[in-house]
This record gives C-alpha cells, structure tokens and sequence, in this order.
C-alpha cells in the first residue's frame, strides 16, 4: 500500500490516518506502551517509534494482519477464551507481541512470557488473563 | 453529514464468545474514540496555560489565524453559553477568562486541517499572562487569597465554612470520642497523587447537523451528564445536543469530567465542519483529574482485649483548581475512615480544599483508597500494640449487618466481613523461594543489581469497605429501553458506558434471560435514544443495568401479552432511596445515606531489598464479597486489574507536582505496573446475595483498589520495619534515607 507523508510522521501515524488499518494504537506515542507494536519485517518494534519514511518498501504486519481467511490467530482466539481483553487498548499491541514472542520461544515458561511482554503495559487487566492467553495459545 | 466512517461490529460468533466486543477487540476492528474520522473533518487542539496561576492580561490569535489550514481560533470570548460548568458546581471555565487556576488550564482552540498545522497555531497563540503566586499547600489554603474570589462557597451549601478555599467540609460525630480506652494509638499518613493512566488518551468527535444542533461521539462514563454540562454552554437546547458512545480506552474516574466534549463540539459549530480532537499522553495527564492526595491523622482506642473504643480521623483533601466530584470525594473518605469495623464512638473531620494544583475528582475507590490506607494501618498499629493477630483483630471488631456505620446508618443489606476475612486469610500463602535464583525473580528484576543478600520477606493483610451506588440522597436512577419485533427478536437501549469492564454482556445476559430469546442486540449508547444510564463508577453500573434491563424487559412482556403487536418501552429503575447527612452531626437523616456495601480482605507477600530499597510483591490472596457473580472470568478480572491499580499506589504511581507544574506527564516517568510487576492473584468470590439489587449483584470493581494499598504496605512494614507512613512507598523511605 501506498501513502503520502510529511518527513517527521511516524509509521504509527501513516498505519492509522493514511492507510486506513488503525488497529494498532496510540496509548503514549513514545514508546512506551507497546499499543502500536508491529513486526517490521518480522521484527517486533514500536511503530510510533519508526518513521513511515524508514518502512517504505518493507514488509508491515499489524493486528490486522494476524487474522488469515478470517480465521483468528490462535493467540488472538486465546485471548478471547481467557477474558485476557477488559477495554481493549493494550490488546492489538500485546496480541502482536505475544505472537511475535511464540514464533521465537514456542513453550515459553511463565517468567519469558512475563518479561518479554513487560514492554507492553496493559492498565485493566493486571496481566493475569493475559498470561493465561498466551500459555493456552502456546498449548495449541 | 455522515455518520463516523467505523462502526463497532458485533463479534462474529457472538453467542460463543465470553465477551461481545472481545473479536474485534483482538483483531483490531474496534473503533475507539480516537479511531473515528469523518470525511471533511478538521483536527482540534488546545492551547493551555504553562503556569498553575496568573492572570490573562492579553490573547492575540491574529498570528494564528494566518498559519494555513487554519478554520478557527476561539477563546472565552466564542463560548455563546455558559462560560463555566462543572460536575456538582459550575465552578470551570469553558476556556480560561481572566484567570488561570492550574497548569494545562485551557485557554483557547484551534481547529485545522491536518493536526500538525492544529499543533503549530495552537504554539502560536499569543497569551500574555501575569504570574501570581500558586496555592500549592494544601494545610495553608485555607489562610490564604481565594483563588476563586468572585465566588465564596461558604462550603458549596453542605456544611457552612467561612474560610477561603473551601470546597467542602465535613464533620461526622457519634457517642463519646473521649471514652476511656486501655490503648490508644495514632498516626500519620499521606496519600500522593495518582492518576488513571487510562491507555486510550481523550479523544471525540464533533459533527454539527446543519440545523444548528451537534452530534457528539466521545469516550465518556456518562453520556447525559456531558449532554447536560455541554448544551448551557453551546447556548443550545439539550435535546439540540446529542452524545454518542463512541469506543472507551478504560476510564477508571477519569472520563467522569468533560475534556473535549465542550471544545470539539464549539469548533464544530464555529466551523460548520466535523472536528476531531484526540490528546497525546503528555496533554492526557493534564487533561483529566487526579485521585486527591490526602494527608489523613487518626487516632484509634481500643480495650486491652482488642475491641475498638473510639476512632478519631482528620482528612485533608488536596481538591486541586476546580471542583469537580471533590465534594462527594470527601464524604466518600470521611464516611469509610474507619473501615469495616463496628465501633460507638467517632469524631471524624473532613476538609477538602482548592489550591492551584491539578484538579482532582474522582478515581476507582474514590475517597475510601485514601481513607483505607490510613485506617488499615492503624489497625495494625492497634494489633502491634496490645500484641492481638492482625487478622483476629479485624474479626473481633468487623462490622456486620445490624451494626452501625459512623454515620449511624444500620447495615440492613448483605456484608459477610468475617467470612471474607476468614476466607483470605485461610487461602494458602507460597513458601518462601530459595535463593540464588534467576535475577527476573528478585527485587529490581532483570535490573540484576543483586544477588539477594538482602532481600527480606514480609506478610500483609488488610480489609476494605466500599459503598456501592450513589450516596447522600443523589436521585440515582438508569433507564433501559427495550423493542419487541414481530419476528421475536429485541432490541435494547441503555446508554450505560462500557468502559471495559464488561457492562454490555451484563445487559445481554439479562436482556436474553427475561425475554427467554438469544435474540437480542444491544444498541450503542446515546442521548438521542434513551434516558441516562447515570454514570459508569461508584460501583454500580451493574446493578444498574442490570435493574433496568431487566424492568423494561418485562415490562416490554406484559406490553406484548396485552397488546400482541410489536412493542417499545422504556422504564427507569431507582435503587432503594438515599438520605442527605446532617450538616452538623454527619448522621444520616433517614435510614440510610448509602444504599449498600462490599467488602474485600486480601493478604500480600513482598520481598524488599533493605539494602538498595527494591520491592517485588511476591503473591497476593484475596477474598471478596461479590453479592452475586454473574460471570465469574469478568469479576476476577475486575480483582486483578483492580488490585494492580493499588499496588501501582503503593509503590509506583504518583503525579510529581513542583510549585503546581506536573514534572512527570509521560509514560516514562509516570509509572504504571508492567507485566514483570504484577504477581500471581489467587481470588475467591463470597456469593451473599445483596437483597436489594437484581439478581443480588454487587459491584466488584473498587474494593480491590481499596485493599492492595494497605496489604501491599503492611507486608513492606513487615519486611523492613520501617513506619512507611506515605505512599507510594519510595527506596529512599525503604532504606530510610
């Protein structure tokens, strides 16, 4: 896809008003949260924190591109399962992470599913649900 | 003009699924607040005070007007209504007028085609300002020059108060506080200021319909009390003013105040376009109100046995530039200074005041997370000193139904406090881990800044007593409506926000059970379709909800059976009637001034290292009094979510406020608890049916808030021996620096 954008605009900015996929989201826009965590050519990163200049030509998936035919990712269709998603802000960044974080680790123990999804800060759930998602998607 | 170009979709196999917003929820579908745009649609944003106090001399918008892009400039001067309004009194300007009372005070708006354009007129507005000298000392505002002084309060009509900077005060007065007692024992505390941190920032959107009207879609709590607080100050008649939910990033108390509600819809109207306003983090934590920092004296006496003799409280409340919910804040704290225990004698002494700090209202837990975390600590100064167990201290002296609150309403409801203590305490507590062990599991974490030499363990317990509803004779009403179609299948209304916490599989779980169809949608909340739902907080939007759906629901039964047609009714529930306290003596004049109670115990267990002044808390065991669980997953999630936010209190979580300017409005110097921070909740549900709430639900989501604090510092106390008397708690106070 395609889009016009001023010099200083992040990829998360691009993701959201020009491109028309805003399912990656805009908690702190500093790197801070992991709402907007994308895989930029299969590596996880803060889209607020890279420039939508530096993603021209590169592979970009978001939240969105984790569902295949329709089908739910099964760390997507976990979430749903566990009640790990209360308002839901935090969950497109933590669903893309935690995805990111079983195609590296496939059996994670509790404490690698902990620290590696520490970047992503969830403020309704207490993690609780979360960590219960992400080890029944990596039971599947 | 067209409605938002996304809307919420329902979950593609809604009847298997816990949650009905849960699928696009994970895909990414869900349209939030800041996800909505228009087509036409210009971006807002607003220009705010860099100083917590200083006159406006000047405004100059002609420099701005002239950046390209640029549709609109307005300041006070544009605002054709009301130029003030509030949640209890009309005590905030729209736009600053002469004054500004705190730091990020809005003062004037801009309106833009791109928001980066929005952004650098806003930066170009020129406002000149004469500095005063702020009001940051709570203790002293009241002796100093009313940052309000064409508007005395008098104490806002509740208890009369003369002096300046008062918003209210408050006294509860029961039996003899001067009763001979064989222990007394006393204290100090202090609760800093903690914010909501809410992860999807303010945003809405503003349409104007082209008849003079506007249609408002925003992330609130409560869509007719914007409704109400926004049309004065459009000038406009409400119905000409209709508030839509649109998709909330939680909320927590922090959407209870208007934030862009007011703004987007007076560029709108201006402009005769759709405008947008969406905060960043930094403006976010300017944006919004606080939880009030409180600094809390009490005073407890018991016998030698242990049994509670009189409770003495002083409650200061930093209520911040404007008034917000302050009011009813500091009933809430002085009403629950003594926690869930029985006790004839009190003197309890409330004072909330302004100061040209950040405005403070209301947060999860709301006046009882301050007053809990002084009168928990109390009790275990009380335990310490007649050398009695904490725990069988707490069963000795709680309060049950038939005992008597401060306020010397009789508790007639359901409150089963000792078997929600037994039940905690009784949970099996983890064994101590052996070291050396993997840096992740040691205070400071993957920081690997020790070995574990001095790590110490420490076991905590404390109890918690929230009110549920609203309280002190406020008409407390939600309106459901609900639409029969020939085909059998319904529609139900209820403007009821959901927030997050699962409110809309409430109503659809009662909504298909009455009407014994699965059958049913639930339309997104509106004024433009049903009455108020009242507010997403206090606890009871549940209960609320749930009464209401379920009294249209059959009230839309008998309609059919009666008439046979299709049917559309609407019907307003209202929970057993409140009563005012008496000004003078805090006693409530009636039977009651709150209209039920739930109470949570929780143990915690902490390792600190004394040395480097790290903290990890270990484990946490609680027990809570939930009426009835209508969906068990839901209500653990409110436990755990909600006993993240009072652990955030106790260690981490405060606003840093210098001379009235906040230094922290980030994420990276604000700090909320990740993932590595939170321990593993073991919750068990106490099921005793509240007798006056349908289905005999309770809300679930403050107690949690209200007793991870205090357990959370009771283990710290216990690790480090130290009176850690302040939260959140810092190294510095752990190594005692």
């Amino acid at each position: 896809r395609e889009a016009d954008v001023w010099a200083g605009e992040s990829l998360l900015t691009a993701l959201r008003d020009r491109l028309g996929v805003p399912g990656s989201k805009n908690a702190c826009e500093q790197g801070e949260c992991g709402s907007c965590s994308v895989l930029l050519d299969g590596t996880l990163v803060c889209s607020c924190l890279v420039l939508a200049a530096q993603a021209d030509g590169h592979e970009v998936v978001t939240v969105e591109g984790l569902v295949e035919d329709g089908k739910l990712h099964r760390v997507q269709e976990a979430f749903v399962e566990t009640g790990a998603v209360q308002c839901g802000f935090c969950t497109p960044g933590l669903v893309v992470a935690a995805a990111d974080l079983l195609c590296r680790t496939p059996e994670p123990s509790a404490d690698e599913i902990r620290e590696a999804l520490s970047g992503n800060l969830c403020r309704c759930t207490g993690y609780g649900k979360i960590l219960a998602a992400v080890q029944l998607a990596a039971s599947r | 003009m067209s409605a938002p170009t996304r809307t919420l979709r329902r979950g593609r196999a809604e009847t298997s699924v816990r949650r009905h917003d849960a699928i696009p929820k994970v895909t990414g579908e869900f349209a939030y607040a800041s996800d909505l745009e228009v087509a036409e649609m210009l971006w807002g944003q607003t220009v705010r005070s860099p100083h917590p106090h200083a006159l406006i001399v000047s405004i100059d918008v002609s420099e701005a007007l002239l950046i390209p892009g640029v549709h609109a400039v307005l300041t006070h001067e544009d605002v054709p209504g009301a130029k003030t309004y509030g949640l209890e009194f009309a005590d905030q300007p729209v736009l600053a007028i002469d004054r500004v009372r705190y730091f990020g005070e809005p003062v004037a708006l801009v309106a833009a085609e791109e928001p980066e354009q929005a952004r650098r007129a806003a930066a170009a507005v020129r406002v000149e300002y004469e500095p005063l000298e702020p009001v940051v000392d709570p203790e002293r505002a009241v002796e100093l020059e009313p940052i309000h002084p064409g508007r005395p309060t008098a104490g806002h009509g509740f208890r009369y108060d003369p002096r300046p900077n008062v918003v209210r005060s408050m006294v509860i007065r029961r039996g003899d506080p001067d009763a001979e007692a064989d222990v007394t024992v006393s204290g100090t505390y202090d609760v800093g200021q903690q914010d909501q941190a809410f992860l999807g920032p303010e945003s809405g959107l503003a349409i104007p319909d082209g008849e003079g009207g506007v249609d408002i879609h925003v992330a609130t709590q409560w869509l007719h009390v914007d409704r109400d607080q926004v049309a004065p100050c459009l000038a406009l008649p409400r119905e000409m003013v209709r508030v839509h939910l649109a998709g909330v990033g939680g909320a927590f108390g922090g959407r209870e105040d208007l934030s862009v509600q007011v703004h987007a819809a007076l560029l709108a109207l201006r402009t005769g376009r759709p405008v947008k306003m969406a905060y960043n983090r930094e403006e976010s934590f300017v944006g919004h109100i606080h939880r009030h920092p409180a600094r809390i004296r009490a005073e407890h006496s018991a016998t030698r046995e242990g049994r509670l003799v009189s409770v003495r409280v002083r409650i200061l409340l930093d209520g911040g530039a404007y008034a917000s919910s302050t009011a009813a804040v500091l009933a809430n704290a002085c009403c629950f200074a003594v926690g869930p225990y029985a006790v004839d004698n009190v003197s309890i002494e409330g004072t909330a005041v302004y100061t040209n700090n950040p405005p403070c209202g209301a947060m999860r837990g709301f006046g009882a997370v301050q007053a809990t975390f002084a009168s928990e600590a109390q009790m275990d100064r009380l335990a310490d000193a007649l050398d009695i167990d904490p725990v069988e201290l707490r069963l000795l002296n709680a309060l049950e139904p038939g005992g008597v609150l401060p306020t010397g309403q009789v508790v007639t409801g359901s409150l089963p406090t000792k078997e929600v203590i037994r039940r905690a305490a009784a949970i099996p507590v983890p064994e101590p881990e052996a070291l050396p062990r993997e840096a992740i599991r040691l205070p400071g974490g993957s920081g690997n800044t020790t070995r574990g030499e001095g790590v110490r363990r420490g076991v905590g317990f404390a109890v918690g007593l929230k009110n549920l509803c609203y309280s002190e004779g406020f008409d407390d009403s939600c309106a459901a409506r609900v639409r029969l179609s020939a085909d059998g299948s319904a529609e139900v209304h209820c403007a009821a926000a959901e927030v997050g916490q699962g409110v809309t599989d409430v109503m659809l779980r009662v909504a298909r059970k009455e009407l014994g169809t699965d059958e049913v949608t639930l339309v997104g909340g509106s004024t433009a379709r049903v009455g108020s739902s009242g507010s997403t907080s206090a606890s009871r939007m549940t209960w609320m909800a749930a009464g209401a759906v379920q009294l249209a629901c059959r009230a839309a039964l008998e309609e059919r059976e009666r008439t046979g047609g299709e049917v559309d009714v609407e019907r307003v529930y209202r929970h057993p009637r409140t009563f005012p306290l008496d000004p003078e003596t805090g006693q409530a004049q009636g039977d009651r001034s709150h209209v039920a109670f739930a109470v949570a115990a929780m143990r915690a267990v902490v390792e600190v290292d004394v040395d480097l002044g790290l903290t990890r808390v270990v484990w946490i065991g609680t027990a809570q009094d939930v009426g009835h669980a209508l969906d068990r997953t839901a209500v653990e999630g409110q436990i755990e979510g909600g006993t993240a936010q009072g652990l955030g209190l106790a260690l981490m979580e405060e606003i840093q406020v210098r001379d009235g300017v906040i230094a922290n409005a980030s994420f990276t110097d604000y700090l909320i608890p990740t993932f590595l921070d939170m321990p593993p909740v073991v919750s068990e549900l106490v099921e005793e049916p509240e007798p006056d709430a349908p289905y005999g639900v309770k809300g679930v989501g403050e107690p949690p808030t209200l007793v991870s604090t205090p357990a959370i510092v009771a283990a710290l106390r216990a690790a480090t021996a130290r009176e850690l008397t302040r939260v959140p708690v810092r190294p510095d106070d752990i190594v005692g620096l």
